[in-house]
């Protein structure tokens, strides 16, 4: 094929281009025209094509996401916002802590290891980029039906890769959840969320600065990996037979990416890059425009420099790679060498590829033709914006409408039955088949990891300042009511950040949905944008930035919608902390927050097949009073463990309380079935030692939270009136439902 | 005293090492691998990791970097030398220990709150355990399993050169449940989980760790 | 130009877990032929002109040394036509 040059593009304005196949739309491909005041040359088609894909414009969701900005929380503790690689928030003594949640979902249905280590791979970078060292890992994960064929498929292959690119990086894994729903079969959702550490000063942008400034390419040499992956990959759906088109997913090192994070570090340290950027979707295509398009404006590139692992490539290929462990860095001439010298040292390839000028345009030549000559802003920031239409969804009244109708245990058997059925079903058992094949040790500062309710790391060795992240979605509540849906999983992540004691400080989300052509999911997808932004407002936690997305569905069939919140918080001395379960007997324990009949889309009537009724109603307020119990409860040395209830109710919260230590507990209870099963949210289990129930009852009072003794610890069985269940069965159908579903 | 903690690209524990021997009361000297000088250490540690992929096989290319030269003559010479993990991999490479770390049995990396009972107490690195003692720590990696040929584990169980054995289910498939093995002279040690992880409660499972850093504290206290 | 194959195998005598792990899929897929899998490694090397008896013997010495261990692994080595 012969070179497509500028100069050819301007004297061929009728040539055909393939922008359909790239997935791009008429009025897309008219505007890009209108742009350039001409045809562009098949270089810069690819680069639009993928950065004005669904995935690296959201320009179905920006029109929504907008609120995050408008109904921004006004804190000092924000130093970065939404708009960079990550948010960046301030969590005192002059620490930094970075975080951020990103999805990869079709490619783990394609393949699952890779596309679930690369997943991993691609957000540490964006950690990474943002000038901090990664100091832990979080996934969160969900699948199709736990027995079903395909499921054994995707969910090993997904463990092996997160495990195998996470351990690799050592970056411990301090949380994640594992969630079964037929919703996401052939539609797993893969989420990867990632923190890292630096001080104040350390803080990197992705802007190119400086004319004169050299644009430096680091990291792993650029293959076919992945090309056109993420246009191709992110804006279809499945048809029921396959996959529409054949994507080439990508392939990771982790020991390449550890290398770059160690040599990346290094440069860092020694303060020599005036901007960076991390090669994700898009690749060099994203990289060099938005480089540019959030600098001085200028850049020019030689292609053809770019270190290549396969010489076949064209210039089109190589813009559009999405060969994995690598950064673009803009460097002033006077570092170059000690730059270059650091990265020899760590054998990480590093090439000047360009400059960044004093024009406004982007140009790059390929062996001294000019083949791109944009304006770097119309390929990274303005994008095209969609409004699409939405409108609520028929389902909506009528699920709405019917009655959760499902058994009522009453008996002692019937009750021990029911305990050891929730005990033991595939989204509440055990999860330790999934967690061992992850380090969590790795790095000597976690805290928390799982089973508990938020992973916790330690940031300061002397003083001991900790940070706390935890992650919550319900599909089932979101289904249900998408704008109180939302607010509820926002308040119980806030609320796992609290009952260690943490202090919660900000918010990454994200949101998988299903297509944003179906008028109904946008529907959901603006509704939970809006419940999002509405509960930060109203909880004061400032969105930092998050991932959209799109596409969840096979053929006509959305996922449910799936918005995964993170919010990350701060403890001032992790010794401190309050645990999740109790190691002795004679302790009281009291159920904070009052209980109601709330089984619409709990995990009671999922397994009996129900799946309408009312989510319940947020109270942000209350979920807010709680919190801060939650942290006097600490502070005050009044908890000796706390806690959450969420799916599975009190049920699942006693069960995982007594199996930690294996201590039981005497527990007794008026309205049995509902005390155990509903999930009416705002509540948490603490044990305190006798002594101090005054104090809490006055921390109670104080917080206007309902605290009622349901019971003490104790013995070797879980005792619910008179039902007893020994720890031993207790533990076996606990543990034993992940390897028999996955040996 | 100077303990070197050893740096390959890849290596992942060496911070923890690092701390650990600080924990102990020592003095931890960051040594990068391809630098020949030891800078006065008077005991090595190689720690865990993935240190070079693991390609070709773990520890297989680290053998070969220029500080393993010093090390190696060194260690030859009595030093005090601890291969924790990959560490324990690259010293089986580099013969300073017999055998071979192969890939565990059931094929999944594993990350568990490991029981092992030491069972060789004059070491230069389990001075400080009691004969038989048990101990929690953690283990995690993905190629853990022991192997050596017949004549070599009899010898090494003969001269008492199993350093420690894990107690319960086998974890690995290593042969006669060996979780670490020491030379003849006792001053190499090669140990699979790790002790640099268990040395407080706060981020460990337990502190039975901190004895095989304090042991080689005590071990250089009059040379 | 010539092109030199080292395969590397586990000892028999070593446990091989991925290829028994391959073992026990192939019937679940259908294939029923096969008694035992044993996993190993290829090296394909490539050499400037015809593969002399001293290049060979260059080639065991560093499979020896490097590309197999011989505490676990045997090899062989030929030349591919």
């Amino acid at each position: 094929m012969a070179l497509d040059t500028v100069a050819i593009a301007q004297t061929s304005p009728d040539t055909k281009q393939p922008f359909q196949e790239l997935g791009l739309k008429e009025d897309e491909y008219a505007r890009i025209r209108e742009i350039l005041g001409r045809r562009p040359t098949s270089s810069e088609l690819a680069m639009y094509s993928v950065m004005w894909s669904e995935h690296c414009s959201y320009k179905s969701s920006k029109v929504h996401l907008k609120q995050f900005g408008d109904k921004a929380v006004k804190t000092d503790a924000l130093l970065v916002g939404i708009g960079e690689n990550a948010g960046v928030v301030d969590v005192g003594q002059g620490y930094a802590v970075t975080f951020k949640i990103e999805s990869h979902n079709h490619p783990s249905f394609i393949e699952p290891y890779q596309g679930a280590a690369t997943g991993v791979g691609g957000i540490v970078r964006d950690i990474l980029t943002m000038g901090a060292r990664p100091i832990a890992i979080m996934d969160p994960l969900r699948f199709g039906p736990a027995e079903a064929a395909d499921t054994r498929r995707v969910l090993p292959g997904v463990i092996a890769g997160v495990g195998g690119y996470g351990n690799c990086l050592g970056l411990p894994n301090i949380g994640g959840e594992v969630t079964f729903d037929e919703t996401y079969a052939g539609n797993p959702l893969v989420n990867a969320l990632c923190i890292g550490v630096m001080k104040h000063s350390d803080i990197k942008l992705a802007k190119a600065a400086g004319s004169g400034n050299l644009v430096v390419l680091y990291g792993a040499k650029t293959g076919g990996d992945g090309i056109g992956g993420v246009s191709v990959l992110a804006s279809e759906t499945f048809g029921a037979s396959g996959p529409a088109k054949r994507p080439s997913v990508q392939v990771g090192d982790p020991y390449v990416e550890k290398v770059l994070i160690e040599c990346s570090l290094e440069i860092f340290a020694a303060d020599l890059v005036v901007g960076i950027q991390d090669l994700g979707g898009a690749g060099l295509s994203c990289a060099t425009s938005e480089l540019a398009s959030g600098g001085t404006g200028g850049m020019s590139v030689e292609l053809d420099r770019v270190p290549l692992r396969d010489p076949s490539l064209s210039p089109e290929e190589i813009l559009m790679s999405e060969s994995q462990e690598r950064m673009c860095a803009i460097v002033e001439p006077k570092n170059i060498n000690q730059f270059l010298a650091i990265c020899k040292k760590w054998d990480v390839t590093a090439t000047v590829i360009g400059e960044v000028t004093s024009g406004d345009r982007l140009e790059i030549t390929w062996h001294g033709e000019l083949i791109v000559d944009v304006p770097p802003r119309t390929v990274a920031h303005e994008g095209p914006v969609y409004k699409r239409p939405f409108a609520e969804p028929a389902y909506i009244k009528q699920v709405n409408s019917e009655k959760v109708a499902v058994p009522m245990p009453t008996t002692d058997a019937e009750i021990k039955a029911a305990v050891l059925k929730l005990a033991g079903t595939p989204n509440l058992a055990d999860k330790s088949w999934v967690t061992a094949q992850y380090d969590k040790y790795v790095q000597g500062n976690t805290i928390q990891a799982q089973p508990d309710d938020s992973g916790m790391v330690r940031v300061d060795e002397s003083t001991h300042l900790g940070v706390a992240v935890a992650t919550d979605a319900n599909a089932n509540w979101s289904y249900l009511n998408p704008y109180e849906g939302v607010k509820l999983a926002l308040a119980e992540a806030a609320r796992n950040i609290a009952t260690a004691g943490a202090i919660p400080l900000a918010v990454s989300n994200c949101l998988n949905f299903g297509s944003p052509e179906d008028p109904g999911v946008m529907w959901q997808f603006a509704e939970t944008v809006r419940g999002l932004a509405d509960g930060c407002l109203e909880m004061g936690l400032p969105v930092t930035g998050g991932n959209v997305s799109f596409y969840n569905q096979t053929g006509a069939t959305a996922i449910l919608p799936t918005p995964v919140i993170a919010v990350l918080g701060v403890i001032d001395d992790v010794r401190t902390r309050t645990p999740m379960s109790f190691d002795r007997s004679g302790l009281e324990l009291y159920l904070l927050g009052e209980t109601k009949e709330d089984f619409a889309g709990s995990e009671w009537a999922f397994i009996h097949g129900q799946r309408g009724g009312q989510a319940p109603q947020s109270d942000l307020q209350a979920a807010m009073r709680l919190n801060s119990l939650l942290v006097a409860g600490r502070t005050e040395k009044i908890f000796i463990a706390a806690h959450d209830l969420s799916q599975g109710g009190l049920s699942a919260t006693l069960t995982e309380m007594v199996l930690r230590h294996g201590v039981g507990a005497n527990v007794k209870l008026n309205n049995t079935a509902v005390d155990l099963f509903s999930e009416t949210p705002g509540r948490v289990i603490v044990a305190i030692d006798s002594s101090k129930k005054d104090a809490l009852l006055t921390q109670a009072k104080k917080a206007q939270i309902i605290c009622t003794q349901i019971g003490t610890t104790g013995g070797d069985s879980l005792t619910i009136n008179d039902a007893v269940i020994s720890l031993a069965e207790l533990h076996k159908a606990h543990t034993e439902t992940f390897p028999r579903l996955f040996g | 005293m100077k303990v070197g903690v050893v740096t390959f690209p890849g290596t992942l524990d060496d911070r923890d090492a690092a701390r650990a021997v600080r924990f102990a009361g020592g003095q931890a000297i960051s040594l990068w691998h391809g630098d020949e000088d030891l800078h006065g250490v008077d005991a090595v540690i190689l720690p865990g990791g993935f240190s070079y992929g693991d390609y070709l096989r773990c520890g297989a290319i680290s053998r070969f970097a220029p500080v393993m030269q010093t090390i190696i003559r060194r260690a030859n010479e009595g030093m005090p030398l601890l291969g924790i993990c990959n560490g324990f991999q690259v010293l089986c490479e580099a013969h300073l220990l017999p055998g071979a770390l192969t890939r565990n049995h059931e094929l999944h990396f594993l990350c568990r709150d490991q029981k092992i009972s030491i069972e060789n107490t004059t070491s230069a690195w389990t001075s400080a355990y009691t004969q038989g003692q048990e101990i929690v720590i953690p283990l995690k990696n993905g190629e853990g399993s022991f192997q050596c040929d017949d004549a070599t584990l009899a010898s090494l169980e003969n001269d008492g050169r199993i350093i420690a054995r894990y107690v319960g289910e086998n974890p690995n498939g290593s042969r006669n449940l060996i979780a670490g093995i020491t030379n003849a002279r006792g001053n190499v040690v090669g140990l699979m989980p790790h002790p640099e992880h268990a040395i407080d409660t706060l981020t460990g499972p337990t502190a039975d760790g901190l004895g095989f850093f304090t042991s080689v504290l005590h071990s250089m206290v009059g040379k | 130009m010539a092109k030199i194959v080292v395969d590397v195998m586990l000892k028999p005598e070593i446990l091989d877990p991925q290829g028994t792990a391959v073992g026990a899929a192939l019937p679940r897929l259908g294939f029923t032929f096969a008694k035992s899998v044993r996993q190993g490694k290829r090296f394909e090397i490539e050499i400037d002109g015809e593969a002399t008896t001293e290049q060979l013997a260059q080639v065991e010495k560093a499979a020896e040394t490097l590309l197999a261990n011989p505490v676990i692994e045997t090899f062989t080595v030929r030349v591919e036509k």
